[in-house]
């Protein structure tokens, strides 16, 4: 069965190709681009990826405007039926933006862009996008933004590590973000969102391969389904 | 008609960048500030008539995320 993938671009994104050719070299199956004026997504799409950037140049706020383009509202109905729904840096503002996920991603404490490698413990292997990682594993992904201050309020904090829907976390403070939450999932586990770039890290070249079991096991969890 | 639309940061949600205005104005020999909180003007010129429930939906849609903001409409008769 080949893999279908979509990949967003909207204008402003820069890591869509990334994000493309990662998912290509896991799956065997080169994903549709999509253009975030589109109405309507491909059919029988098996993963969705909302690529990082800076979307509609971050007016407003990073991804609010992204998150009111024509193309998420078939990303919102997809996600509502249980396709994967990955959103990477930008993405994950997006994410969050759209109402898909809960939170804000706000400036970082240091006010300082933060572009290296940072190390994250997987906190749930209990998901289609961790299935492949080991609970508790540490992993070395890059990261590369300005605007990955995770903020919830405590109740919903609570709710997030209660209900193991924290997926990942930054093993040192990295930006502020509040429980060093670096990706979190939705209730029903089909949408994650995460600053740190698993499509950086998918190549020996790219100096870390850490990120490649993020889709491996996506892949894994159609041929298991 | 012109509509101001005031977005704030809700309290208790740390402002880095109102901090660090914080620190550079104390940097420049300001004495007495006790806190920086920066927000958003966004000035709209709507339809006349356009309804109190119109405006605190764009605010709520789209201008402000109520999950860290607060927004405050100010109607014309109150913009001197």
């Amino acid at each position: 069965m080949s893999f279908r993938a979509a990949v967003v671009t909207f204008p402003g994104s820069n890591c869509d190709r990334d994000m493309a050719v990662a998912l290509e070299q896991v799956s065997g199956a080169a994903p549709h681009r999509v253009w975030h004026g589109d109405a309507e997504l491909p059919e029988r799409l098996d993963f969705i990826a909302l690529p990082g950037g800076f979307s509609y140049g971050d007016y407003l706020r990073s991804g609010a405007l992204a998150a009111r383009s024509p193309i998420m509202q078939a990303v919102v109905q997809a996600a509502g039926r249980g396709v994967p729904v990955l959103g990477v840096c930008n993405g994950f503002q997006v994410l969050t933006e759209a109402g898909l996920l809960p939170g804000a991603l706000m400036r970082n404490a240091v006010q300082t862009f933060i572009c290296r490698e940072v190390a994250l413990k997987v906190e749930t292997s209990q998901s289609l996008f961790t299935s492949a990682y080991d609970t508790g594993q540490t992993i070395r992904i890059p990261v590369a933004h300005h605007d990955g201050n995770y903020f919830a309020d405590e109740d919903t904090l609570d709710r997030l590590e209660g209900e193991g829907r924290v997926a990942f976390r930054y093993l040192q403070t990295c930006n502020g973000s509040r429980r060093d939450i670096a990706g979190i999932l939705n209730e029903t586990g089909n949408v994650l969102g995460m600053m740190p770039h698993p499509e950086r890290a998918v190549e020996p070249e790219h100096g870390s391969t850490d990120g490649r079991a993020l889709f491996e096991s996506a892949v894994r969890s159609l041929v298991d389904a | 008609m012109k509509v101001r639309i005031h977005v704030s940061l809700k309290p208790g949600v740390l402002d880095p960048q109102g901090r660090a205005v914080h620190h550079a104005l104390e940097g420049l020999g300001f004495e007495g500030v006790q806190d920086v909180r920066i927000g958003r003007l966004i000035e709209l010129d709507v339809a006349d008539g356009t309804s109190d429930a119109a405006l605190d939906e764009m605010c709520r849609k789209l201008l402000a995320n109520m999950v860290i903001e607060n927004y405050r409409i100010e109607k014309p008769e109150l913009v001197s």
